[in-house]
């Protein structure tokens, strides 16, 4: 019997995954060739979606980007031996876009049955919590903290100190909240692993309900996860029959409607106490008054994924990886028009053009690039000009832009970056919470502000409007919805003037 | 989607179904838009009264989430992405194309009921892009006649 791996991850699905599921099961059986087909998550070479694994004594070996077509001859070929095809990769271990990463966070993505306990375990599961418990509370806060491990939801916030804030609050009940309302555009990850290692989620969470003495834990997720959402609560069911939830502590999924607000922490309580999705002033801080006002630490699944490797292989070890004050590593997303798309996990310091170019191989419509937002509707867009800017917190926030949750989308040169800037501010207005003014009234302003720019109305004062529309945003709005709004605004106009002199590169899209 | 007709007593079955949920009200509103298609303005009132809050509280987390809709959909609901790693692979003018072709706007519903199409802002599919839902399935690297053909086949 011969294993063959098929993803399930939405990515591949999208590309038809399903039908070479079923293809691949009916001519193995016109043939009389007998094999497993194992469902996965994604690998993160997604040009290759969707890519069939083979497992040979040689090692797994793909063939990707297969069809439904093509699966007969793919079979004839002597797939399951692994012999050539036009479509084989060859052992995917082996292939340069794996082996230049550094899987930590991944290590398991594509590889195991997400929805196998047992290979969740075969593949080191399970170790990081019982490390923890091991160790104690304290001493797996410690751990955190000494790891260097920042927030990856976007805001790059000490993880182990959260967790000390939240330890150190008395009270009779603690919550541990994973963000994975994942609304950048440009970021999957945490699909990705909620579709392809839901296990190791469930486990980075047990440990922080541990190290806080938390009782209760919510996975907040997006309604446009469907998939996610079903793999997920698939495995805490499988979890909660094992006795991993469900006796000190259990986790219960649920979903958004559709606003990316909710993706900040405090809407996102709000939200999940059944209210609008409002921004809270803060303080208090949710790890003092969180969640129905009880202590809680939220944290994005790649913060609370990437627990557990801490755990298991020590604060040092992670430590050891990074650049300058930015630790460990991070699952970067390359997307949009990009040749090779997909999730790429390195160590942070690679700088953004070795990333773009050498990783990403340029653009996927083969022109020039000319533009990169970097971290999601929030972030600026990065010019060619900047490209030697190392890929960590400091040294991006030095060039006016972030990290967030990394997300990086290529555009090539036929982007309008006045459309781009008036996009951010119109999506601005449209997801604003309406709490504060800045960011409800002031993004609709900026919208018809850039209208007026690009028609050539007044541009000087029009121009030094938005610069001040952009002050009093970034200054005066409760949350980073409206006070990151500027980021690809102004980014776009420092960069790309050219294309706010009216007409001339109109009618580009 | 073929919605059943509601009817109270369905809206007070689903309410204390959720009752015993710290903040159930989005589950409640998820549980009655995926059996009925949309949240009857008068289903308002009858959860209300299901958690002991007021109506107003009620319709305002209605009217606060894009997902939520007061009006039945089309018999496919298909959800295009707008947001910019879509953006960058030419999804803008796809997503004109297909308004166009099925004569509608944005959240509209083509005259013979067809199918819904609404607006969502990324669908964590940005590697394969431009890409849609419909009907809660994934479609990725969508081109015109492509997306056409993946609303117009049967479900
Ligand atoms: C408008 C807005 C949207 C956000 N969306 C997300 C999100 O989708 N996922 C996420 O983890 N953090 C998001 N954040 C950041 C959260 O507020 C918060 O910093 C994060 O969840 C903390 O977790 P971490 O420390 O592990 O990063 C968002 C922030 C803002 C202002
Ligand atoms: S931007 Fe369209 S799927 Fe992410």
């Amino acid at each position: 019997m011969t294993r063959v791996f098929v993803p399930r991850d939405a990515a591949a699905l999208a590309l038809g995954a399903e039908g070479v599921a079923n293809a691949l099961r009916s001519e193995a059986a016109k043939r009389d060739l007998p094999l497993e087909i194992v469902r996965t998550g994604s690998r993160g070479l997604h040009w290759l979606e969707p890519l069939i694994e083979v497992d040979t004594p040689k090692g797994r070996i793909g063939y990707g980007p297969v069809a439904v077509p093509e699966i007969a001859a793919v079979l004839d070929a002597g797939m399951l031996k692994g012999q050539h095809h036009a479509k084989c990769v060859g052992v995917v271990d082996e292939h340069l876009w794996l082996k230049r990463q550094t899987r930590i966070t991944f290590a398991r993505c594509g590889i195991v049955d997400p929805l196998s306990l047992k290979d969740y375990e075969a593949h080191g599961g399970l170790k990081g919590l019982s490390r923890a418990h091991t160790l104690g509370a304290a001493a797996t806060i410690d751990a955190i903290t000494k790891s260097g491990l920042r927030g990856r939801g976007g805001a790059g916030f000490p993880t182990g100190v959260k967790w000390k804030g939240a330890s150190d609050a008395a009270a009779d009940r603690k919550y541990v909240v994973c963000n994975a309302d994942e609304g950048d555009s440009g970021t999957f990850a945490d699909r990705m692993i909620m579709e392809g290692d839901p296990f190791l989620l469930i486990e980075g969470m047990a440990i922080a309900a541990f190290a806080i003495g938390a009782t209760k834990g919510y996975v907040y997720s997006r309604s446009e996860y469907p998939h996610a959402n079903a793999t997920f609560t698939a495995a805490l069911t499988i979890a909660r029959n094992a006795g991993l939830l469900g006796k000190t502590f259990d986790i219960e999924l649920r979903v958004g409607a559709g606003s990316y607000v909710c993706g900040e922490e405090t809407a996102l309580l709000e939200s999940l106490e059944g209210k609008r999705g409002q921004v809270r002033a803060k303080p208090p801080l949710p790890v003092h008054e969180g969640l129905f006002g009880k202590p809680t630490i939220i944290n994005n699944v790649l913060s609370l994924a990437t627990a557990p490797w801490i755990m298991t292989n020590g604060a040092e070890a992670y430590a050891a990886i990074g650049h300058g004050k930015s630790r460990g590593t991070m699952p970067i997303q390359l997307a949009g028009n990009v040749k090779h798309s997909g999730l790429f996990e390195a160590p942070f310091g690679m700088t953004l053009g070795e990333i773009v170019d050498k990783i990403g191989g340029g653009t996927a419509s083969g022109r020039p690039v000319r533009a990169v937002q970097c971290g999601g509707p929030l972030g600026a867009y990065f010019p060619r000009a900047l490209f030697d800017t190392p890929y960590d917190y400091e040294a991006f926030a030095a060039a006016d832009g972030l990290i967030g949750h990394g997300g990086i989308v290529v555009f090539d040169d036929t982007v309008d970056m006045a459309a781009q800037a008036r996009f951010a501010l119109e999506f601005c207005g449209i997801e604003s919470c309406g709490k504060c003014t800045p960011c409800r009234i002031g993004s609709v302003r900026g919208v018809e502000v850039i209208d007026r720019i690009v028609k050539g109305e007044a541009r000087e004062r029009n121009l030094a409007l938005i610069e001040d529309l952009c002050r009093t945003l970034k200054l005066g709005s409760l949350c980073a919805l409206g006070g990151f709004t500027p980021y690809p605004v102004m980014s776009a106009l420092r960069h790309f003037p050219e294309d706010f002199m009216g007409a001339k590169r109109a009618a580009a899209e | 989607m073929n919605e059943r007709s509601w009817n109270p007593e369905r809206i007070t079955e689903i309410v204390s179904a959720h009752a015993h949920l710290e903040g159930p009200l989005l589950p409640i509103l998820h549980a009655v838009q995926a059996e009925f298609g949309f949240i009857p303005r008068d289903a308002i009132p009858v959860i209300a009264k299901g958690l002991n809050v007021t109506r107003a509280e009620v319709y305002g987390v209605v009217s606060f989430y894009h997902d939520f809709r007061e009006q039945p959909a089309g018999r496919r609901v298909v959800k295009i992405c707008r947001a910019e790693a879509c953006q960058s692979m030419g999804g803008r003018t796809l997503a004109e194309r297909v308004l166009k072709h099925f004569g509608t706007d944005w959240g509209g519903t083509s005259s013979d009921g067809a199918v819904t199409i609404g607006p969502v802002y990324c669908l964590g599919l940005c590697s394969v892009a431009p890409a849609a839902l419909i009907d809660g399935e994934p479609h990725a690297r969508l081109d015109m006649p492509t997306l056409v053909k993946a609303v117009e086949a049967k479900p």
